[in-house]
């Protein structure tokens, strides 16, 4: 709570660098559009307020992104293509769909490691040097051979966004099942406890706060899967579509919406998935 | 934890067993290349497309390494100037903690837009990724000198610089590490999907996109190849300096007294 | 030892080198505020080892840390050779010495000794011999080059005795310096504090929890309570400077320690 008065100030200050921004690059085009109108003699501040109201400006003003926000959202029906709801549900359609997929074969893939010594010894390497590999760089190969096996549409993004989620899933639970003290181990052993009971009773609970730290970090890289999917396959549509097509047709103002679509969609998985996290773990005392 | 050749055994045996099944795999169930290629046409490729290859590695290791540059300073470079105020520390910390879960990479149509096709556009994309990991972290390592440590330098009447540069700049030398090593992934991964976005007709990400268009596997394949090596590589070199930098940290340390 | 610029103290006939008179200092915690300390009055003479004994929230840590200027009292007042406690810190005019060694890992030991010669400007060659003097002054000569975690714990308190003692301040304060180390290192360690104080002829403020520790080391006991942090009782030792360990076999010692543990026990409340 004590962070608002900072934030808001550090925000408002942002707000207000943007819009100099904004008007410092985009002046040189809108000097051009004056004279291309005929237009001689204008004040600075006509030519600033006119330099946050272009149709392709270099730098969007924020009020411009709202706007166009509110005409793609609330303005258009949902089902429209012109409409970001559209693309939005079907990248977040992508990315749930990937992320529990992802999930879900992270998490075991960490328990299958933690269960057997020889896994472990052969892959960990693996798995720390993968990290270093650029992943993303097999997307659009997936997405093409999956379209071979005529697997199409929302399949091969899930797929990819599945794929960019595991590794640091499954990188984050193993952490969290060695994070089990030496002591609290010791004391198993001391119990005669058999493998699965400490890892069921120690080693998983422990690992709870690596678990939605995982989560959160799997749910971004979800979206950031779907949304290059979709960069490489854009005519299934989706906020990486809008991306590209922004791209092509120079609508600056459209690109940045998507963005600003695409960043509130993922901004809102994460803090769902720590918002459930900070409540799960003050009821297990990880919290006070 | 010093690794020693003989724990290398098992990673290597499973690397290699994973090749064979998907070499002889390939080869025995007669699996298309437009779909998966063996192992050995890869490395034909590999031989016969080497200047196609050099010139797009060349290519996009301008964005990583422009970008990787320059985002990891200016990050380093911020946590410095509002380690002076606790006010705008509070400020900025949250967001950039926010910022690091957004889809960075979709400004790269937008750096496209303002830097034009060529590396730069792509180091910009490389820039706003690595920023906020090293100013998140460098932040909590300028914070992790100890409160006894710090006293000793009040009790010697030691100015702000002195302090930060006797104490608190090797105290936060592990954490920057950490963020030099995240980033050297994040420059990969941005400066390579920048290059999906629009590209000279050089670079890795863009012959990843092109030639997955014309169905040459293998190629794309050998690409990635490529991709990995340098990425593995280029975390490698930091690894490395990372342990002459911060010998002196625990995690180094095989021996304590 | 070389001697040090200092700032202009005032006459040398100066005794009391600290002066404490009606020292409060109040902390504002979430609970409340904490009176960790109330009226205290104290001289300190040139060349004394004091020690100051007591249970947790005595406030003899905070006392310690009001001298060094890294408190700020809230009454009363202070003065550290002639000057409030700000300007004592400003000209350096004491080295302390904390709980644990604080040697900063990324140094050697002799650059850890070097380090507040370094902020202090000295030249490069006073520098090197102060630093082999230290070393020599402690017995870790031959142990410049290894670095903090290659040394035991008490051979790195050691370390950072020296480094308190580089740059030649009159007073030495510590702040329960040997508390984590084991019965026989302490012994040890003891002998060679009081040799060094013998040889230096500084001034040491000495916080302990050991009643013996104390009472060996010691020409002024100060025993304090808590609640609010007050001085119970002042013992004079007595001890000539130079006193073997089995000196704590003797009766006088033993009497002494007594005094200690009923003015402990005097200002200790088992309420809680």
């Amino acid at each position: 709570m004590k962070n608002v008065l900072p934030v808001t100030t550090v925000l408002i200050a942002l707000l207000a660098l943007w819009y100099a921004a904004a008007a410092l690059m985009n002046a040189p085009l809108q000097t051009d559009a004056f004279a291309n109108a005929g237009k001689t003699s204008y004040s600075t501040g006509e030519l600033v307020v006119a330099s946050w109201g272009m149709e392709r400006p270099k730098l969007p003003a924020p009020h411009q992104i709202v706007a166009e926000l509110y005409k793609l959202t609330i303005a258009t029906p949902p089902t429209s293509k012109r409409g970001l709801i559209y693309h939005s549900i079907i990248t977040l359609e992508e990315t749930l769909i990937g992320f529990l997929f992802g999930a879900g074969f992270g998490v075991g893939l960490a328990v299958l490691i933690q269960s057997s010594p020889v896994l472990n010894r052969s892959m960990t390497p693996w798995i720390v040097a993968s990290q270093t590999v650029p992943i993303i760089a097999l997307a659009p190969m997936i997405v093409v051979i999956l379209n071979q096996f005529n697997v199409t549409g929302l399949a091969p993004k899930a797929v990819i966004a599945a794929y960019l989620s595991f590794f640091p899933i499954t990188v984050g639970m193993v952490k969290g099942f060695r994070s089990a003290e030496p002591l609290q181990l010791d004391l198993m052993r001391t119990y005669s406890a058999t493998r699965s009971q400490t890892f069921a009773k120690l080693r998983a609970p422990a690992s709870a706060p690596f678990f939605f730290a995982s989560m959160q970090i799997g749910a971004a890289a979800a979206l950031v899967g779907a949304v290059v999917a979709e960069v490489t396959k854009s005519e299934d549509g989706g906020l990486g579509a809008r991306l590209l097509a922004g791209s092509y047709y120079g609508q600056t103002v459209q690109i940045w919406a998507a963005l600003f679509a695409a960043a509130a969609l993922s901004a809102a998985l994460v803090g769902l998935i720590a918002l459930a996290g900070r409540l799960v773990l003050r009821r297990m005392a990880f919290v006070r | 934890m010093k690794a020693k050749l003989v724990d290398l055994v098992p990673p290597l045996l499973f690397g290699l067993a994973v090749l064979a099944v998907w070499e002889l795999g390939v080869r025995a169930l007669g699996v298309p290349a437009i779909i998966l290629p063996a192992p050995s046409a890869i490395l034909l490729r590999f031989g016969s497309s080497t200047p196609t290859l050099a010139a797009d590695f060349l290519q996009t290791i301008r964005g990583v390494l422009g970008g990787y540059a320059v985002g990891s300073g200016a990050g380093l470079v911020v946590a410095i100037l509002i380690d002076r105020s606790p006010f705008l520390r509070r400020g900025l910390l949250p967001l950039g903690n926010f910022v690091s879960a957004l889809p960075i990479v979709g400004v790269a149509p937008i750096m496209v837009m303002w830097f034009g096709f060529d590396w730069q556009s792509k180091a910009a994309v490389v820039v706003v990724m690595t920023f906020f990991p090293m100013l998140v972290n460098a932040t909590a390592g300028l914070a992790a000198s100890g409160a006894m440590e710090r006293d000793l330098m009040k009790t010697y009447a030691a100015d702000y610089s002195q302090t930060l540069r006797m104490l608190r700049l090797p105290a936060a030398a592990p954490f920057v590490f950490n963020a030099l090593k995240i980033n050297t992934t994040l420059a990969m991964i941005g400066a390579i999907v920048a290059e999906f976005f629009g590209t000279p007709t050089v670079g890795m990400g863009f012959r990843i996109s092109t030639e997955v268009g014309h169905l040459s596997i293998d190629m794309v394949w050998a690409t990635i190849v490529v991709a990995a090596l340098t990425g593995s590589a280029f975390y490698a070199l930091v690894a490395l300096i990372e342990q002459r930098a911060t010998f002196w940290h625990a995690s180094y340390r095989s021996r304590e007294n | 030892m070389t001697q040090t610029p200092h700032a202009e103290t005032t006459i040398e006939a100066l005794h009391h080198v600290i002066e404490i008179a009606d020292l409060s200092l109040r902390f504002n915690t979430r609970d409340g505020p904490v009176q960790a300390l109330s009226n205290i009055d104290l001289k300190i003479e040139r060349g004394e080892f004091v020690s100051f004994i007591g249970p947790s929230g005595c406030g003899k840590t905070t006392l310690l840390r009001a001298i060094a200027d890294l408190e700020t009292p809230t009454g009363g007042t202070l003065s550290v050779n002639g000057m409030s406690p700000h300007e004592a810190r400003v000209n350096r005019a004491y080295g302390y010495v904390f709980q644990a060694p604080a040697l900063y890992p990324w140094r050697t030991v002799a650059a850890n000794i070097a380090l507040p010669l370094e902020i202090m400007g000295y030249p490069k060659f006073e520098r090197e011999q102060r630093v082999a003097e230290g070393l020599e002054l402690v017995n870790l000569s031959g142990f410049g080059k290894k670095y903090p975690w290659q040394l035991s714990g008490g051979m790195q308190q050691r370390a950072s005795i020296a480094r308190a003692l580089s740059f030649d301040p009159e007073l030495l304060l510590m702040d329960e310096p040997f508390g984590a180390l084991d019965e026989i290192v302490r012994d040890m360690l003891n002998q060679q504090l009081l040799r060094l104080w013998d040889k230096t002829r500084k001034t040491v403020l000495f916080v302990t929890h050991s009643i013996p520790e104390a009472v060996f080391l010691s020409t002024r006991i100060v025993v304090m309570s808590p609640r609010p942090g007050r001085i119970q009782d002042i013992i004079e030792t007595g001890f000539p400077r130079e006193r073997p360990l089995d000196i704590r076999e003797t009766a006088e010692f033993l009497e002494i320690a007594n005094r200690v543990r009923h003015g402990l026990r005097a200002g200790h409340s088992y309420d809680e």
